[in-house]
């Protein structure tokens, strides 16, 4: 049952919020370190050239490269993806974190954007 | 001796770099925000503090996970900014004062709080986005960057950032040389970028914060990492820099301004300025 307010479950899970822990940082490492090699404009630009060369050469597993594929912000979570270095890809893509968060909450981003603008009425 | 003269807490959000770039203070969506800066400046224009430490996480531009520091200092002369790969336009270079940093890291071990120390470091949005909403003409400070994982769990408690804070108080109180201290607490206050809770605000808690952070911060060392998970979000996390920058204040308190809006992109932004009364 989500519980979107943020109470814990009976496992201590807080619902739809990862926690990027030692597990997820050694499962997404190499997908996470070619993240952060966007930094460089130099790279960015490599990147998107040639996607599935860039890839390779940071030896992402099937489950990163499907990942990074499909866009798919949840999906990069899952394979390991910390949200910080998934925003320097998306960046590249030219998404910023609004475009991030309405993926990630199945809204568009002007619903995203507006449900923020409403969380704030009253100031 | 160095004195602690206040303490500034204020959120760090990239997208107010963009907004300053761009010149969009008097937007409407970003007045508000903008709106609570002149009492802080005019403050900043009347004490001239000679030096800022600056309390900040960094998100991967100094530092990467193939080493990640719980608490890195600067000891640098000089700290540069860079490309962070999404967009936000670098600012020009900080003035370091590594005499003061290296006093600092001799005063914190000795009390047992083992800083990792960096003669070069990149400082990212966390540090440079409060120091251009402060100064926006150009810092007339020296800068200690104190960089607090909150990127990969697991993250130093609040008691301890916190302790941490008190520590570089009396640190700071025991330096020899005449100096006006100013400390930044950046980041804040809720928010949380990934996971279908993305976008998650809480305005009760962000208040509960902004308000026992001034006379009574003891209260909120009792949380936990996870309960600021739940309670601010992933990222609000950050909290825990505004924990050690009030930590820092050594005399008695006195709060001068406060500002609280949302949004700011995905954040509910915070602003406090704290003032050592004693």
């Amino acid at each position: 049952m989500p519980t979107p307010t943020g109470t814990a479950d009976s496992t201590g899970q807080i619902w739809g919020t990862p926690v990027f822990d030692g597990r997820q940082a050694m499962k997404g490492y190499v997908l996470n370190k070619m993240c952060y090699s966007f930094n460089s404009a130099v790279n960015r630009a490599a990147f998107l050239r040639d996607e599935d060369e860039y890839c390779r050469l940071y030896r992402l597993s099937p489950q990163q490269r499907e990942a990074v594929r499909s866009r798919n912000v949840l999906a990069l979570i899952e394979a390991g993806g910390n949200i910080y270095y998934l925003a320097k890809l998306a960046g590249a893509l030219g998404l910023d974190v609004q475009d991030i968060g309405a993926q990630q909450t199945g809204t568009s981003v002007a619903e995203f954007k507006a449900r923020l603008v409403a969380a704030g009425a009253g100031d | 001796m160095a004195t602690v003269v206040g303490g500034i807490a204020c959120s760090h959000i990239p997208a107010i770099g963009n907004a300053i770039t761009r010149h969009l203070q008097d937007d409407p969506y970003w007045k508000p925000f903008f709106a609570g800066y002149p009492p802080v400046r005019q403050w900043l224009e009347r004490v001239r503090p000679d030096v800022a430490i600056v309390i900040y996480n960094d998100h991967g531009l100094n530092f990467f996970l193939d080493k990640m520091p719980t608490f890195a200092i600067g000891a640098a002369p000089e700290y540069t900014n860079a490309d962070e790969g999404w967009g936000l336009k670098p600012v020009a270079p900080f003035r370091g004062n590594p005499e003061l940093s290296w006093h600092l890291i001799e005063s914190l071990v000795a009390e047992e709080f083992d800083l990792t120390t960096c003669q070069e470091m990149l400082v990212d949005h966390g540090f440079t986005v409060p120091m251009s909403l402060l100064w926006p003409g150009g810092a007339p400070v020296a800068c200690v960057p104190i960089a607090v994982n909150t990127v990969q769990h697991p993250l130093a408690s609040p008691r301890r950032c916190y302790r941490l804070g008190q520590a570089l108080g009396r640190a700071i109180a025991s330096y020899p040389q005449d100096l006006k201290v100013v400390l930044l607490g950046t980041g804040g206050l809720s928010h949380q970028l990934d996971g279908q809770r993305a976008g998650y605000i809480n305005r009760e808690f962000d208040e509960l914060c902004m308000e026992k952070i001034v006379h009574d911060p003891e209260a909120l060392t009792a949380y936990s990492v996870r309960d600021l998970v739940r309670l601010a979000g992933s990222q609000g996390t950050e909290f825990i820099h505004w924990l050690m920058m009030r930590g820092a204040l050594t005399g008695r308190v006195k709060r001068l301004h406060s500002n609280y809006h949302i949004p700011v992109s995905n954040t509910a932004a915070g602003l406090l300025l704290l003032e050592n009364a004693a």
